[in-house]
């Protein structure tokens, strides 16, 4: 039973960030969610400092105010002139110090370390349970369902909208929709969708499963819808696969959840047909020979 | 209060911080300062690989395996954007959390064997400059020296390359053996920070001071050193302040002081600053008041 | 009635002035050039009248009204470059976006938009590469793609962000005639153009422009050396080129 929490933890974080995910690389913003699954941690440490408590939804809020704080932290120093790669540097780098000098100097004793939130404690998930409506099951699968059906919703509702404010702002903005509001629910999202995993995967396998199974799903798909599903099926696979290599080599689960990811895309990057960067190098040098054949 | 040790460590703080500075300088200027982030990531599985071979935590062994796993990356970067639609952001992240990720396997694998678990390579995470033995410092410094040496070597021709690559390839510059050599220092310069800050504050020291620089001039010139001085006093201070408190990791207090001193020049630089340009938009604006009045009249 | 009427506009970035005390009244149903020298801020022009840029001074009516994007009566083509032509989708897709503004919020393209949306594929010539990628589509095609997404939003005022830009013989050609069917129509359409040799064939009205208005009102009227000379600051070369060849067609 305990395998199973696990797994469908695995695969909850699989799905919600592999959604998330498909917008990130779209918008061009996928290291500004590097930047957020960073900046959480400041969130989570203030949120704390605050309440004195540990509780979900106090992580969840303090997260979401960290993630709008980058998001637009990101946006000023933009707006003040300051490259974009660059000002994402400053801010969640900056952030991350600020968030790891608090807890040394507020939480030392609190169960809030550095290295759970880096590397996340998935093997323990099955033990921390909620009971709502009478129904027990772990904190984390209750979180990320609950946070995959904010993300389905938003793409209920605003999919056509979304979708035409990353692929052409500037018509959007002449059609009348409010482009910014969408940037910022949107980054809203992934910031619940990143503290909701993390505290399951750490902050690194979140980077890795928001960005990895969507940029492999980008080479994949011709289509948004086909790349969402795509990207939903690469993060599932890639938690499955990683837990299981991870049991039979006795190593880190969301470590190798991310190796998993890696692999995944470097199978997709070398040998997708007619793309692939195999199948492409494979026709130059076959076009090479043809030409000097031709020549000879 | 200055006792040895801190001396050293303050002293390869500081040089640190100028090669980091002047280094990052032109990272920034090609818009590359978060592949210095996916780089310092990247250095983790290597860390923990040369440990897996040579089963010693000897700091010139272990940084030539960071330094391979983080070449490894930023070339892997290249090579992904530059064989596939995917653009630069989802590149470098890809790399970063996937590199690290494996980090972070093999490093629980290096924990569970017997001495591994006193490697202290955990530390290389966050940083520990103010416990680092005189042998790393000595290693550290003369890097950094080197780093520095190199940048003034070569600074009029990365100035040309990074502003205008066409016209330097016209007049007869090597420019991609440039290139290449202005990546390795970048990998050689986090691979010597990273026993000090950390991997993950890493790429602030290359990000900050040289955000912050900007802000005070136009020149190159001045904003190398400006960069640089930022980055010494950052790695001073941070020093210092994080050797009051046991406990203080030495990293985030260096970045907390460079992020002061990025707050300072973006409000306050005369340049570029934040309040120096709303007062000239101003002035501007007043002008041209005045010149519509007279143009009244 | 006036399709466009701009009062005292004036636009500027920080210390540089892009547009200065920008005046126009342009009647319905004429398909107008908005022609100036590189910089001269015509992209800049429209963003201001789509109300696209915060620090701008000076009011804009369209149809003798405030610019209101819920009216619908405003389409748009911006420039082809400004879109990241690897996003995954096709190209009826793309012209579907054009009906958003009538569909409205949270609501789905019914039947009838996806039929206006391929109707419109079809009046660019394009209803062969509906289901094809866009990424695959060559330069001219994809402007005939945001063509057809403008005639998709069923506008009464067109404006359009160097539409010829990068463009085959063919498309430039299938472009002019859609634009003059939009005029036959009573639709009022503007263009930045910055070739001289075929703005007077192409356009019946002119709006020349450097910063600020040099000249504006009928070709015959406004699109003299004098006035051009103007605009281009004595930079105008060519001149001569573009008066032979108006005296060849």
């Amino acid at each position: 039973m305990n395998e199973f929490w696990v797994l469908l933890t695995g695969s909850l974080v699989g799905i919600t960030c592999g959604l998330t995910g498909v917008f990130l690389i779209l918008r061009k913003t996928a290291m500004i969610a590097d930047a957020i699954s960073h900046t959480v941690l400041f969130g989570i440490v203030v949120a704390f400092m605050i309440t004195q408590s540990l509780s979900g939804y106090w992580m969840l809020i303090g997260a979401a105010i960290a993630g709008l704080l980058t998001t637009f932290l990101v946006q000023v120093l933009q707006s003040g002139g300051l490259q974009e790669d660059a000002a994402i540097g400053v801010v969640f780098t900056s952030l991350f110090a600020l968030g790891v000098l608090f807890i040394t100097l507020f939480a030392g004793n609190v169960h809030l370390d550095v290295e759970h939130v880096l590397m996340g404690e998935i093997a323990f998930v099955p033990w921390d349970t909620w009971d709502v409506f009478g129904f027990s099951m772990p904190k984390a699968v209750w979180m990320l369902l609950f946070v995959l059906l904010l993300n389905v919703l938003f793409l209920v509702f605003f999919y056509k909208e979304i979708k035409l404010s990353t692929f052409d702002p500037v018509f959007a903005l002449s059609i009348g929709l409010p482009i910014l509001a969408m940037h910022y629910s949107y980054m809203t999202l992934v910031s619940l969708t990143t503290v909701a995993a993390f505290d399951s995967v750490g902050a690194v396998l979140v980077v890795a499963m928001l960005i990895g199974p969507a940029a492999t799903a980008y080479l994949m798909s011709k289509s948004v819808s086909g790349m969402i599903v795509w990207s939903m099926t690469f993060g599932v696979t890639a938690a499955i696969t990683g837990y299981y290599l991870a049991k039979l080599w006795n190593t880190s689960i969301a470590g190798m959840m991310a190796a998993m990811i890696g692999v995944i895309f470097m199978l997709v990057f070398l040998f997708k047909p007619h793309d692939g960067w195999i199948w492409k190098t494979f026709k130059r040098m076959k076009l090479q020979k043809t030409n000097i054949q031709a020549n000879s | 209060m200055l006792t040895g040790n801190l001396l050293w460590v303050l002293v390869g703080a500081i040089l640190l911080g100028i090669a980091a500075g002047l280094n990052g300088t032109f990272a920034f200027l090609q818009k590359q300062s978060l592949v210095g982030d996916a780089a310092a990531h990247a250095a983790l599985p290597g860390i923990a690989i040369a440990y897996l071979i040579f089963q010693q935590k000897d700091l010139p062994i272990l940084m030539l395996g960071a330094a391979i796993t983080s070449a490894l990356a930023v070339y892997m970067i290249q090579w992904i954007v530059g064989h596939s639609k995917l653009k630069a952001d989802a590149a470098i992240g890809f790399v970063l959390s996937v590199f690290f990720g494996i980090g972070i396997v093999l490093l629980t694998i290096v924990n569970q064997t017997g001495a591994g678990n006193q490697s202290g390579l955990n530390d290389f995470i966050f940083g520990k400059a103010a416990t680092m033995a005189k042998s790393d410092l000595v290693w550290l410094s003369s890097s950094a020296l080197l780093i520095i040496l190199m940048c003034l070597l070569f600074f009029k021709e990365w100035k040309l390359m990074i502003f205008d690559p066409v016209f330097a390839k016209g007049i007869g510059l090597p420019v991609e053996r440039l290139r290449v050599l202005l990546t390795a220092l970048t990998v050689l310069t986090i691979v010597t920070g990273i026993q000090a800050v950390g991997i993950i504050l890493m790429s602030a020291m290359l990000i900050i001071p040289a955000a912050a620089a900007r802000f005070w001039s136009n020149h190159l010139g001045i904003i190398l050193v400006t960069s640089a001085f930022f980055g010494a006093l950052s790695g001073a201070l941070g020093t210092i302040v994080s050797s009051f408190r046991t406990g203080l990791s030495t990293g985030p207090i260096i970045v907390l002081c460079a992020a002061s001193l990025f707050l300072i020049s973006y409000f306050f630089a005369p340049t570029r600053g934040l309040i120096s340009k709303s007062l000239k938009k101003k002035a501007f604006k007043q002008r041209n008041v005045a010149k519509e009045a007279t143009n009244h009249e | 009635m006036n399709a466009l009427q701009v009062k005292n506009l004036s636009v500027a970035y920080e210390e540089k002035v892009v547009l200065k005390n920008v005046n126009l009244a342009i009647p319905v149903g004429r398909l107008t050039g908005i022609i100036g020298p590189n910089g001269a801020g015509k992209s800049t022009l429209i963003k201001a009248i789509l109300n696209q840029l915060p620090n701008k001074s000076g009011a804009v009516h369209i149809l003798e009204r405030p610019l209101n994007s819920k009216d619908h009566t405003v389409g748009y083509v911006p420039q082809r470059n400004a879109v990241d032509w690897d996003f995954p989708t096709n190209a009826l897709d793309v012209v579907l976006m054009g009906r958003y503004g009538h569909i409205g919020m949270i609501k789905k393209p019914s039947t009838k938009d996806k039929q206006i949306a391929m109707d419109c594929l079809k009046n660019v010539g394009m209803e062969t590469f509906a289901d094809r990628s866009i990424g695959q589509l060559s330069g001219g095609q994809q402007q005939r793609v945001f063509l057809a997404r403008a005639l998709a939003q069923e506008a009464e005022v067109y404006f359009m962000d160097e539409p010829f830009v990068g463009v085959d013989a063919a498309t430039e050609r299938t472009i002019i005639a859609i634009l003059k069917d939009l005029k036959a129509k009573g639709k009022s359409v503007f263009v930045v153009h910055h070739d001289l040799q075929t703005a007077s064939d192409y356009f019946d009205w002119m709006i020349l422009l450097n910063q600020t208005i040099t000249a504006s009102g009928p070709t015959e009227l406004t699109f003299t050396e004098d006035n051009l000379q103007e605009a281009y600051g004595g930079k105008l070369f060519f001149m001569d080129q573009a008066k032979s060849n108006k005296t060849f067609n």
